[in-house]
């Protein structure tokens, strides 16, 4: 599984090939089109539905929603939590593409699948697998539980790929030579890591960790069962948006949705960006 | 002094690399270390640098025993035949880079940056991104970062290897300027036997991880130590089971004695060169002469002709 | 030349393998090995038991019903939009790239509610007018194969445009002076050169339809043995106290996620794996 910034279509490779896209033909303007009705049908219009709806119960709700002291109360443990988790992934992310690209050692391959664990499996079963660890019956005597812990760790383990899966690649592409021009011009290993190849790897950091705190903030699945959804306590925004459907509110349901519809869109908005600018640095 | 090289071995795996290489490379001289891929010249280049170590022997760099000296302190500025250009840095940034970490005053950082600028002819890019120069350019860049840390030695590994012919042409002239401007020890690393012989004050040939010979260009081309080095210096053909240089034979319509008899089986001619295939009368391999244009016309040669061979080493080349 | 170039290892090269290793086992190898074990506690038992629950047989079918159906469509709608954004030029083709991957990054709940929107039976946008021609969408498996396409929407696509990209036009065009009609070029050459890339980007989606929860949640109703997938079942079946059925149920999942990871890797090209 690779989260490799994709290539903006045309631009990132213009300069190894010459342009080869084709203005549209007969035949594949119609292929466009059943593809842009599709996708509007499936995603645009279900998603600008989110948003109609959300101005539709006019401001009032909206306003109503959003200060309700348990909606708050999600919306900043969502964010609160994503926020941190993203942090570590920053970290923890980034050493372990440095191990999967720069260590050698036998079972490396084996590391290789458990980082694409968290993406494959279902989200419900990540939940009742960290249960099985971090419950009330763990073998560590650890159990999170029903607490803020638990929101933490459900969020650790599904966004774990991300960084990893960006950074990876990135590191692959890294010349060495570029590593040896620095140390032959004076430079110590702490200062080639840090101007160096961290300001080369900075973009694919950054478009992980947008992904990253996106998933964060609108994961679901994995809590349902790990963390309790209790009120001002565990509940995060995804939980609070489905009681609102369950109770027929619709519109409030909305309401908290554009704002994660809004960070969702940030979030490949600044990966579009990075990719381009990257394309550019070539 | 410059740089000393005794006794030096490396190994991978069972590759042997460089085999017992002992070396002097005068001080502010260019020297090129000559040989085909794979021979081991990039390797004890990289020794040199501290980019790679030796399994045995001693590097020492102006006189100060640099073997166990890290790439960091050896003050040695190195060049990659790809350029290895910082690509989120600016080409002034790429140049300060060493100067900054040797903690130099802004001001001065900014003098010597325009100054390298100058000399590369790159003052109007200083603020473009690597990727928005040229190869050639590029290695302009990477030679002025380079010289940017005043190095006691500057090392150049295939330079030009990955430029297309005419820019590494112009550049190989232009480094022989500002060799002649600079004046650093220089030591660069080339298969092109062209490119050594025409840039090198001392040229170095390594073959198989072992020094062939040592010399001028002028002796390695006239006085070559081995078939070896005869045969990568330049063109070559076998007369009489000998190895010469095909424009080393005089060629004759006239019989001369002990002189080789054949027929001229094919010619061609390449810009001002004319080249024959001649066929003994033996009946072994054809042997090839090289001439200019104007002498194979001004004797109207062509196939089918009997002609006599002979070499003419020791004879002054001033026909 | 510089052939090996085997950064020497250091006391940090270890240590760094050691916390990589430690982190990953705690968060991932050992939580998930327990699931496993937990299945096994009484032998196959808890195996048996579950895949003779209906409830569970049923969403399992159910399952991979939704998953093909989706698979299948986004294998073609993948494949196409991938040719049109690299091969073809057109008014908004960025923003169309862009708004490719906001299914990955939008929450499964808002994803259901959208669907609820938009197909819902008394409310939806389109759900009347397509009830009263009786295709009910929401609260049935039409809703459910529509969640789990969009969720999985952008996998194909992600892996087939570096794809094109890398293997440009040349071949095409040959193909195209060779006589070749675009459907025969495609067949013979294009979808040749792409074939492992998109085999990649079907298991993503696979897995990745057979494991969706949230927005399956929302838009199918959770009625059992009628719009409850195998995901829906672990959830109930584990607050129902079954939990020896939902680690049953979950088992079998992880079992097909961690499958599909292998082929992945084994189909991976070797040399991301393996440095320059």
């Amino acid at each position: 599984m690779t989260f490799e910034t994709p290539t903006e279509p045309g631009t990132a490779r213009r300069t190894r090939r010459a342009r080869s896209a084709n203005s549209l033909t007969r035949s594949s303007g119609l292929g466009l089109g059943i593809a842009l009705t599709w996708f509007s049908l499936l995603v645009l219009i279900p998603l600008a539905l989110i948003v109609i709806q959300s101005i539709d119960g006019g401001w009032e709700t909206f306003r109503l929603t959003l200060t309700n002291p348990q909606t708050v109360s999600a919306l900043r443990l969502t964010v609160e939590q994503s926020l941190i988790v993203t942090l570590i992934n920053v970290v923890m992310g980034t050493l372990i593409a440095w191990v999967l690209v720069r260590d050698d050692f036998p079972g490396k391959q084996l590391l290789e699948v458990v980082i694409d664990i968290p993406f494959a499996l279902p989200t419900i079963v990540a939940g009742l697998v960290l249960l099985s660890l971090y419950g009330p019956t763990s073998p560590l005597g650890i159990n999170v539980a029903n607490t803020e812990r638990s929101v933490f760790l459900a969020l650790l383990f599904v966004t774990l790929p991300f960084i990893a899966r960006t950074v990876q690649p990135v590191l692959l592409e890294l010349d060495r030579d570029v590593e040896e021009a620095a140390a032959s011009l004076g430079a110590s290993r702490f200062v080639t890591l840090r101007r160096i190849i961290l300001p080369a790897l900075a973009p694919a950091i950054a478009a992980g960790a947008a992904l990253s705190f996106a998933r964060g903030i609108s994961e679901y699945g994995s809590l349902v069962l790990l963390s309790g959804n209790l009120p001002n306590k565990t509940e995060v925004a995804s939980v609070r948006i489905l009681t609102y459907i369950e109770n027929g509110n619709e519109a409030a349901a909305a309401s908290v949705a554009v704002l994660l519809l809004l960070v969702a869109l940030l979030a490949i908005t600044i990966l579009q960006i990075i990719t381009s600018r990257v394309a550019r640095r070539g | 002094m410059g740089i000393e090289i005794q006794g030096i071995n490396k190994n991978f795996g069972d590759f042997v690399a460089l085999d017992d290489i002992n070396l002097s490379i005068p001080t502010g001289r260019l020297t090129a270390l000559l040989g085909p891929s794979g021979g081991g010249k990039s390797t004890l280049l990289r020794i040199i640098a501290g980019l790679e170590s030796a399994d045995s022997g001693v590097v020492e760099i102006e006189g100060i025993d640099a073997t166990h000296l890290p790439a960091q302190k050896r003050n040695v500025g190195f060049v990659f035949q790809h350029y290895a250009a910082f690509k989120h840095m600016s080409v002034a940034k790429n140049i300060a880079f060493g100067l900054e970490i040797r903690k130099k005053p802004k001001a001065e950082i900014a003098a010597k940056v325009d100054e390298l600028l100058k000399l590369v002819h790159l003052s109007q890019f200083a603020h473009r991104l690597p990727s928005q120069l040229s190869g050639g350019q590029r290695q302009r860049m990477a030679l002025a970062r380079a010289l940017a840390i005043e190095p006691t030695v500057l090392l150049l590994d295939e330079p030009f290897g990955a430029l297309d012919a005419k820019v590494r042409k112009e550049l190989r002239d232009w480094l022989r300027r500002l060799h002649d401007e600079v004046h650093v020890t220089t030591v660069f690393v080339t298969h092109d036997q062209e490119e050594a012989l025409e840039v090198a004050d001392t040229i170095v040939v390594i073959n198989e991880g072992r020094i062939e010979q040592v010399g001028s260009p002028d002796d390695l081309y006239d006085k070559p130590a081995s078939e070896f080095v005869l045969s990568f210096l330049g063109p070559v053909t076998r007369l009489r089971g000998e190895l010469v240089r095909p424009h080393d034979i005089f060629l004759s319509r006239s019989e001369i004695p002990s002189a080789v008899a054949g027929t001229i089986s094919r010619f061609t001619r390449i810009g001002f060169e004319a080249r024959f295939d001649v066929t003994p009368a033996d009946g072994s391999e054809p042997v090839i002469v090289e001439m200019t244009r104007n002498e194979a016309l001004s004797e109207d040669l062509k196939p089918g002709d009997a002609v006599w061979l002979k070499h003419v080493t020791g004879i002054p080349a001033t026909r | 030349m510089a052939s090996s170039r085997v950064q020497p290892k250091t006391a940090g090269t270890y240590v760094r393998r050691v916390i990589v290793i430690a982190y990953l086992f705690f968060l991932v190898v050992w939580p998930v090995s327990l699931v496993v074990k937990h299945t096994f506690d009484g032998g196959f038992g808890n195996i048996t038991t579950a895949l003779s629950d209906p409830v569970v047989t049923d969403a399992l079918r159910l399952t991979v019903y939704v998953a093909i159906w989706a698979v299948v469509i986004n294998t073609v709608f993948g494949i196409g939009v991938s040719l049109l954004l690299v091969r073809y030029e057109f008014p908004g083709r960025s923003v169309l790239s862009a708004l490719i991957d906001l299914p990955l990054a939008v929450s499964p709940v808002v994803v259901g509610l959208a669907l609820l929107l938009a197909y819902g039976g008394t409310n939806g946008l389109f759900g009347p007018f397509l009830n009263s021609i009786g295709f009910q969408v929401a609260f049935a498996t039409p809703g459910i194969i529509l969640a789990t396409a969009f969720v999985s929407l952008p996998l194909v696509i992600r892996e087939l445009v570096p794809t094109l990209q890398e293997i440009g036009t040349d071949q095409e065009q040959a193909a195209r002076s060779l006589g070749a009609g675009p459907w025969a070029t495609f067949r013979r050459i294009t979808l040749p050169s792409i074939k492992w890339a998109l085999v990649y980007g079907v298991v993503l989606s696979l897995a990745r339809s057979l494991g969706e929860f949230g927005a399956v949640k929302v838009i199918s109703g959770n009625i059992a043995q009628q719009t409850q997938t195998a995901t829906l079942v672990v959830e109930q079946k584990y607050q129902d106290f079954e939990q020896e059925t939902a680690y049953a149920t979950s088992f079998l999942l992880t079992l097909i996620a961690i499958a599909a990871l292998v082929v992945i890797t084994i189909l991976r090209p070797k040399d991301k794996s393996d440095g320059n």
